[in-house]
This record gives C-alpha cells, sequence and structure tokens, in this order.
C-alpha cells in the first residue's frame, strides 16, 4: 500500500478490513466447497454467536478481527482469521483459558507428527 | 425520531476515530442523499466492546454519485451510484445539491 | 433433510477421505472444539448438527422467493416492503438482522458487497461463496463495478444505473434479478431454476430459459 504521502496517511488510518475503493486483481471465481474444519469453524462461530449462549455478537468478532496484525490479516484464510479471532474472544470472555488452549493444542500437533511443523499446503 | 428523510443530502463525517466503526473510509467527508430510514439500531461501536450499544442509532441508507466518489478514476458510468448503510451519528444536513442530477 | 441417525461421536475423529489437518488455524479448530465439549459448552451433536443444517442452507430458497415475487404482484410489494415478515411466508427463518429486498429494473441494477467484512444473506443464500469475501471483490467493487460485472460475463448498458449497495451495518440484501423475457406461463419450479445465485447477489442477471444470460 506504498504510494504518496497522502495514500499512506489514509492507509494508516484505515481498518485493515476497510477494504472499498483500493486497487485489486482480478476476481478468483473458482467455486470452493467449504472443508470440514472450515464448516466446523462457521458452526462454532454460530453457536457462540446465537442465543442462548450469545457470548458475543458479530460487531465484537468484527473488532477482534480488525486487531489482527496486518500480516496476519494479508496472509491468511477466512477462516483461519475466523478461527484466530474465536481463539481471542473465549479467553476475553472467559470461556477458555489461555494456558489450557495452548496445552491443548500441543497435545493436537503431537496427533498428527507428519504434519505438524510442516509448511501446510495453502488450499 | 429521525433526523434524515429520504431525499434529503447529506454529508459524512470526515473523522477517523479510533476504535470500531461501520463507515467505510471511502464515503467519509462525501455527499450523497438518503435513500431510505431502516430504523434505529444498537451504535455498533458500542456492540464492539461488549456494550449494550444503547441509545440506538438511526440508520440510513446513502446513495452517492460515483462521480462524486472517485471523480472519473473509477470503472463506471456516468448515472452509476454506489450506496451504503450509514449511522445517524456520522450525518450532517448538506444543501441541496446545485449540480444537475 | 431427516436426520440420519448416525452416532456423532466421532466428531473428534476424522473420517478415511478427509484430509488430515496439517496446517496450525486447523489443529486450532481442533482444540477450541475438544475444550468446548470437555467443558460442556457445547457437545459434538451440536456443533455437527450445525454443521448439517449449514449445509441444507442454500440458494434454493432464494430461488423460491424470486420465483414466487415474478409470479405473485401482492408477494412482490410485501417481500420489497418487509424481507423478513415476507420470506417467513415460505418459512424461511431471517432473524437477527434486517432484510432489504432491492429489484433490478431496465433502468436500475443493484450489486452488493460488504467492503468492510462479509455481510451475506445466510439464511437465503447459504454460505458465501469464496469470492464474495475476496480482498479484490470488496476493494474493486465499490470503485470499478462495470469492469467487475465485466468478469462476471454480465454487461449491463450504460443506460441502466449501476447501483453498488455496501452492506456496511445491519441490513442484508437480496436482489430480485429482472425476470427473463420469454418466461409468460412458466412454472413457479421451472422459473426458480433460472434463478443463479450471482443473480441475487447482482454479479449476474438470471439465466434465460434456454440456458444463456438474459439480455440486460
Amino acid at each position: 500500500m506504498a504510494g504518496d504521502s497522502k495514500t499512506t496517511t489514509q492507509a494508516v488510518e484505515r481498518a485493515i478490513t476497510d477494504l472499498g475503493g483500493l486497487k485489486g486483481g482480478p476476481i478468483d471465481r473458482h467455486e470452493h466447497e467449504p472443508t470440514l474444519t472450515e464448516r466446523r469453524i462457521d458452526a462454532m462461530m454460530m453457536l457462540m454467536r446465537a442465543k442462548p449462549r450469545a457470548f458475543w455478537g458479530s460487531d465484537e468478532n468484527r473488532r477482534t478481527i480488525e486487531s489482527l496484525t496486518p500480516e496476519f490479516y494479508e496472509g491468511s484464510g477466512y477462516y483461519e482469521r475466523w478461527v484466530t479471532a474465536m481463539r481471542s474472544l473465549m479467553i476475553e470472555k472467559g470461556i477458555l483459558d489461555s494456558g489450557d488452549i495452548d496445552a491443548k493444542l500441543a497435545e493436537v500437533r503431537a496427533r498428527f507428527p507428519s504434519n505438524a511443523g510442516a509448511d501446510g499446503d495453502k488450499s | 425520531m429521525s433526523r434524515f428523510a429520504p431525499g434529503d443530502r447529506v454529508s459524512v463525517a470526515k473523522a477517523f476515530p479510533p476504535g470500531h466503526v461501520r463507515t467505510p473510509t471511502f464515503l467519509r467527508g462525501l455527499t450523497g442523499t438518503v435513500v431510505r430510514h431502516f430504523g434505529a439500531f444498537p451504535n455498533p461501536s458500542l456492540l464492539a466492546y461488549g456494550m449494550s450499544g444503547q441509545p440506538p442509532l438511526n440508520l440510513y441508507q446513502v446513495v452517492f454519485d460515483m462521480d462524486d466518489v472517485w471523480d472519473g478514476d473509477g470503472e463506471y458510468a456516468a448515472g452509476d451510484t454506489v450506496a451504503a448503510d450509514i449511522y445517524e451519528n456520522w450525518l450532517e444536513a448538506a444543501p441541496q445539491s446545485n449540480r444537475k442530477d | 433433510m431427516p436426520h440420519d441417525g448416525h452416532d456423532h461421536d466421532h466428531a473428534t475423529t476424522f473420517q478415511p477421505d478427509i484430509k488430515e489437518p496439517s496446517e496450525e488455524w486447523e489443529f486450532l479448530e481442533i482444540a477450541l472444539r475438544e475444550l468446548l465439549i470437555d467443558k460442556g459448552v457445547v457437545s459434538a451433536r451440536e456443533i455437527a448438527d450445525t454443521v448439517e443444517a449449514w449445509e441444507n442452507k442454500t440458494p434454493e430458497a432464494g430461488a423460491q422467493i424470486i420465483a414466487k415475487a415474478w409470479t405473485d404482484a401482492d408477494f412482490k410489494s410485501r417481500l420489497l416492503a418487509n424481507g423478513n415478515s415476507t420470506v417467513a411466508e415460505l418459512g424461511i427463518v431471517f432473524e437477527g438482522t434486517q432484510l432489504v429486498v432491492v429489484e433490478n429494473t431496465a433502468d436500475l441494477h443493484h450489486m452488493v458487497v460488504c467492503t468492510l467484512c462479509s455481510c451475506y444473506p445466510r439464511p437465503i443464500l447459504g454460505m458465501p461463496p469464496l469470492w464474495y469475501k475476496s480482498k479484490s471483490y470488496r476493494a474493486r467493487t465499490v470503485r470499478e463495478p462495470r469492469a467487475v460485472l465485466a468478469e462476471f460475463g454480465t454487461d449491463i448498458p450504460t443506460s441502466t444505473e449501476v447501483r453498488v449497495l455496501d452492506s456496511t451495518a445491519d441490513i442484508r440484501y437480496l436482489v430480485i434479478p429482472r425476470r427473463p423475457d420469454g418466461t409468460d406461463g412458466m412454472s413457479v419450479e421451472a422459473l426458480a431454476a433460472l434463478v443463479t445465485r450471482d443473480s441475487m447477489i447482482g454479479t449476474a442477471t438470471a439465466l434465460q430459459p434456454d440456458g444463456g444470460r438474459t439480455a440486460a
């Protein structure tokens, strides 16, 4: 987003999610069937937000996604951002404990030793 | 009680407040026309931080001429427009357009 | 779709035809899900049922709404006046956000984008396509709508106003595409088959009865 000083100033002021009017390449129109992982992230998000739990609303979710680093926002997929935001919100709302999540993550990685730490395929 | 009605000319604040806002940067500082009033909704800038969002804000659909937004630097036809949903706290009354429509 | 009755206790395991997770965010999904289940916040069954419920929400619901609007003027008037209560007549639950339905005509062509995130009328159109959430679509549509339309193979005459609707707040938009010519007397079912997802977003027009695009 380099450019003249005006553009640079605007880039600083803009939220990372606020894309209207920026330049972009051709639109990738290929159809993608959401994977099971993506569907589960979606389902968990809906369950956390819906009654009776209503742990947070869409604006809290958006605020959390906006607070991701620009590098992460640029380099991540949609559901990667969602699951990352969900982790933050679960800790913020006291639903899960940060240490418990880290411990569980280590255990999960160990279940897939051939994959963990490998540079996974970007789909 | 809503402050604006369809047909009113309104200007969007040219403001860059911190926190969560739902007014796209590309429309800030521009003048458009109210198309419809949707009702009042909890304030998203407060909801974003877990607050109740009260008092609610009137929400309007405001339409802008592409030419006013991009001044030719886009790919649109002469009469094309862009409309966005903007909360009342971002809007100020503007003089009726003296441009031809 | 009736519940298939199979047990959902395998929700934490992987079926053989599904690729094993290999990326950190995929591990994070498993970790969060298992912790939520262990702590009793949600059950594996609830998650599985929610996944299944979303699989059953498809643009066919939207196509039914449009076909009815094309054939029933009173229904269309109600739909344009109040989206939520009118789709409820067809058994579609649309809650939490306001559904606003707009009509494409010879003079005005609407297309919908969310420049700030990916707001989409999911109860009617299902999960949004990848392109709708893409940075290119979100960035470019408000500035070069006709270039975007061209990428979708859609040509709107310059005498028609293209109006881009940026779904920035509590509103979700559904577009009624123009009813194609030569469809008089067609059944609602046959008409629904002409209504594509993209025509309800406004990046395309409805299909012609012979399978092509309608002349805009």
